[in-house]
């Protein structure tokens, strides 16, 4: 504390400790930072200067190699793919979760805690590894290597995240403002019309984000589950011993922006999206 | 719409799809790893521990899990801590620390494939330092131990963000006041950490334990991308079982032993890190 | 009209009794307040009115019509929130508003309606403002505003001010008093604060764990409360009470003197005494002082009479000390007396 009192003086040990703290902040954002821009070099050079050593650091501004990836057959089909799937995962999991979301933040009922179980559940259990029995049981029902098929996966990847995250945010919202509602002439489905809907949007459309995010991403049960349908990570893991590196690193690149943009988009809610899905 | 009803029909569309789609296909999994056409069979378990690369792939997947997570998890509680601290700027910070989030693993396997390959990054930094005449191929099956060093990296760059938030969101959900009572007793800024912070952090430690510890077993991609099969793992083994050897049972097989171990880890992180009733915040 | 009717009015949740069966008639266009600690059960009654919770058993009528099975918007109430439950994505405006466009009235209509609302509750340069911009004090008003442009039969509040400080808390008071008794509505309001019903209502229900232990008009629930708790729990400092014993002829022995009381059979009763009805004399009951607080028009004495907390009001220019030994008498036609076994008063 009585270093405080000196603030002025230079290498006193609180401005020592300010710099290595700035120091510190800076490096950890390097290291997030770096490879990225790394990659982001590889795919902005040619596909010659990809193989050539020694290695430039910056880019050669050359975009061959992203017009090779999209010419590079079955590529952009992946690519359409994996918005489809993400975007039937996105629905799915908001249609199905915002609904459960919502019961377990304004009702108390015998058997919430049974359901609370269910959804923590699904953390402990590591859920591609359900592309395995689905797999059989989509063959059965017609589901295999469609994207509502994989879509489904992935949404028993998200559900338990959009219930968890829908639920906070309802939390969120004084159940005061419904009964306001009520008292003022809604019925129960008007109040939620005008009132928590218009409210909640913003929240419900981070956490359809998030479910769109889990499933671009999602690589093992994408692989298992598509044949001819496969996703862009599909068919970029199924690619990997014979694509040229030119290919793979223009591929992790139209994997990444999209990501990054999304992160963006909702970084606002990350935070207090995982506040109460912690518990 | 009655009241009592309500919340169980709201709540319907989500139970029936996780029976249907996680506890069904679960049941499926056992059943599939512990029969054959005649029956019940230990078959499927023993044709898979006897193949040579299951025991590799086994510890693969622990040491990685061992590499990774420690230096996860001192280093999110580190960042978790400078954010709290930082006045300026903590909201651009945040959102690089958390960038990763949104990368897939084969995306980050990829990524430090272009550092690591025999005309990467690495090697060309080490030429131009002069540490080296002329590229080496890290990634070689000889150097099995350079492939896992590249994973535990690209691991650790790209999942410590969600360790990163979760603990961030637990921080946040403790009152200052703590902290401050804690300091006017007279306690050092690392005794706060330890006796007050840490301890009043433990369900969001436990949460985010819990969960990258799942994912660390999962490891899949980001092996893929790196390893090729130089370096096998479970889950890659799993894969292989399925589709290159088309032995859904002998995957359904292996599938278990990675339940069993997330379920053993998940029982093991709520018991260890459990906060008794009437302690919580 | 709008008399509202409440009858064996009883709620459980789970295992716990919230209510044991109130019976409650509250006349048209009276200002009725519920009064009691927190969890005595006055919010949930004022919810099961509202038609936010359903009660366990019994009716409620509003208006000569039974309305315990309906919603809260077809039983023409409205209600006033603690936390004010302002919609914080629509305006002022839209806010006063709502009730009146969800019952479809036309937009002159509406427009007229929330201009006179908020010329009323004196709101009306913050009509597009959003409730991020408003202080608490405009919010309540906001809140306010919105039930009464609703002209309901009944207006609900609950602890409306008790977010407010101080200050505000006095303003608003007087305001809300004002413009409810020119609105002939029927008013139910639920507070903690004694000072606040006592000053709005024309009568409180004090209630306890559950039940009303006593409905009646304010002076009257001071003077002659019905119950050992209402005496402890209204006025500020609160009733004094010590334990007497029965001389038989209506005579009764505290702490060494003799007082008149009521002719029964019991052999202790529990005489109570206000502190304002307390004061210094010559003889009367015996007296060490132990805290002596000056409150600037008066003197708090805090002392003990054979082994009881007594608390007496005197004038402030008496010279008292701790530790000193005083005679305090009661006025004797303040006295009141209750029974040990059942709490209540006895005449």
């Amino acid at each position: 504390m009585s270093v405080a009192e000196s603030p002025k003086l230079p290498g006193s040990p609180r401005r020592a400790g300010n710099i290595l703290f700035g120091a510190t902040a800076l490096l950890l954002c390097a290291w997030v930072l770096v490879p990225i821009y790394l990659l982001i070099v590889n795919t902005l050079s040619s596909p010659e200067a990809v193989t050539a050593f020694p290695k430039s650091f910056v880019p050669g501004w050359d975009f061959a190699n992203l017009e090779f990836f999209a010419g590079f057959a079955g590529i952009l089909k992946a690519l359409k793919n994996s918005v489809l799937v993400a975007g039937v995962t996105m629905l799915l999991a908001i249609l199905i979760g915002a609904p459960a979301g919502y019961a377990l933040s304004r009702f108390d009922f015998p058997g919430k805690s049974a359901f609370r179980i269910l959804i923590l559940m699904t953390r402990a259990f590591p859920l591609p590894l359900l592309a395995l029995p689905l797999a059989v049981m989509f063959i059965r029902t017609g589901l295999d290597d469609t994207i509502l098929g994989l879509a489904i996966v992935h949404t028993t990847l998200a559900l338990p995240f959009s219930v968890l995250i829908t639920f906070s945010l309802f939390s969120g919202i004084p159940i005061e403002l419904e009964e306001a509602a009520w008292t003022l002439g809604c019925t129960r489905e008007q109040a939620f019309r005008k009132v928590v809907l218009p409210l909640i949007l913003p929240g419900i459309a981070a956490s359809a984000v998030f479910a769109f995010v889990i499933s671009w991403n999602e690589v093992f049960a994408a692989s298992v589950l598509t044949i001819e349908n496969r996703t862009l990570t599909a068919f970029l893991l199924q690619s990997l011993d014979v694509s040229p590196m030119h290919l793979k690193f223009a591929g992790g690149f139209v994997l990444v922006v999209p990501a990054l943009i999304f992160i963006f988009a909702v970084r606002k809610y990350l935070f207090a999206m995982w506040g109460i899905a912690n518990r | 719409m009655d009241n009592r009803t309500l919340p169980y029909l709201l709540l319907l569309p989500a139970t029936l799809f996780l029976c249907v789609f996680f506890l069904y296909p679960f049941a499926l999994v056992a059943w599939q790893a512990f029969t054959n056409e005649a029956g019940f069979t230990l078959e499927h378990f023993r044709t898979m521990a006897d193949h040579w690369k299951f025991p590799i792939a086994f510890w693969n997947t622990m040491l990685l899990a061992l590499a990774v997570v420690p230096v996860q998890v001192v280093l999110s509680i580190t960042m978790a801590m400078m954010v709290t601290r930082m006045q300026r700027g903590r909201d651009i910070m945040l959102y690089i620390w958390t960038i990763p989030l949104g990368i897939s693993d084969l995306a980050a396997g990829i990524i430090w494939l272009a550092i690591f390959e025999q005309t990467g990054f690495l090697n060309s930094m080490l030429y131009g330092l002069g540490v080296i005449e002329q590229p080496t191929n890290f990634l070689s099956y000889q150097n099995t131990w350079v492939i896992f060093i590249a994973i535990a990296l690209a691991e650790i760059w790209r999942a410590t963000a969600i360790m990163l938030v979760i603990l961030v969101a637990g921080l946040g959900l403790i009152p200052k006041e703590y902290d401050e009572a804690a300091e006017v007793f007279g306690a050092s800024r690392w005794q706060r950490l330890w006796k007050v912070t840490l301890p009043l952090l433990r369900p969001s430690l436990q949460t985010a334990l819990i969960l990258r510890v799942i994912l660390a077993f999962e490891v899949f991609a980001v092996v893929a991308a790196l390893g090729g099969t130089s370096l096998p793992v479970l889950m890659g083994e799993t894969y292989n079982y399925q589709f290159e050897l088309q032995d859904g049972h002998v995957a359904a097989a292996l599938a278990l032993v990675i339940l069993a171990i997330s379920i053993a880890f998940t029982l093991f992180f709520l018991r260890v890190l459990r906060v008794p009733k009437g302690a919580q915040i | 009209m709008a008399e509202i009717q409440i009858r064996n009015v009883a709620k459980t949740f789970g295992t716990y009794q919230a209510l044991h069966s109130i019976d409650l008639t509250i006349a048209d266009q009276e200002f009725m307040v519920l009064l009691g600690a927190s969890g005595c059960g006055k919010t949930t009654l004022l919810r099961i009115i509202a038609g936010l919770e359903t009660p366990s058993v019994g009716e409620v009528w509003i208006g000569g019509r039974r309305v315990d099975h309906l919603p809260p918007r077809e039983r023409g109430i409205a209600m006033v929130f603690q936390n004010y439950a302002v919609f914080p994505h629509l305006t002022v405006f839209e806010n006063v508003a709502f009730g009146l466009r969800m019952a479809k009235l036309d937009d002159r209509l509406v427009r007229e309606r929330v201009e006179r609302t908020a010329g009323l509750m004196h709101i009306e340069a913050l009509l597009q403002r959003y409730s991020g911009q408003l202080s608490g004090g405009q919010r309540q008003r906001v809140a306010v505003a919105r039930a009464l442009a609703m002209e309901p039969d009944v207006i609900l509040m609950d602890e409306p001010l008790s977010n407010l400080d101080a200050l505000l808390r006095l303003e608003m008071r007087a305001e809300l008093k004002g413009v409810l008794e020119a609105s002939n509505t029927t008013t139910i309001y639920v507070t903690h604060d004694q000072v606040e019903a006592m000053s709005l209502a024309d009568r409180i229900s004090v209630m306890h764990q559950g039940r009303i232990v006593q409905a009646a008009e304010p002076v009257e629930v001071y003077r002659n409360p019905a119950a050992h708790f209402v005496g402890s729990f209204i006025g500020n400092p609160p009733m004094n009470f010590i334990t007497a014993r029965n001389q038989g002829d209506g005579k009764w022995q505290v702490a060494g003197q003799q007082f008149t009381g009521p002719s029964v059979a019991s052999e202790t009763l529990e005489f109570a005494i206000r502190p304002e009805d307390l004061s210094l004399a010559e003889t009367g009951l015996q007296a060490n002082v132990r805290v002596v607080e000056p409150l600037g028009a008066h003197i708090l004495v805090t002392c003990d009479v054979e082994g009881s907390l007594f608390r007496a009001v005197i004038d402030s220019n008496s010279r008292v000390k701790a530790g000193d030994v005083l005679h305090i008498a009661p006025e004797p036609d303040r006295i009141r007396w209750f029974d040990p076994e059942t709490t209540l008063a006895v005449a």
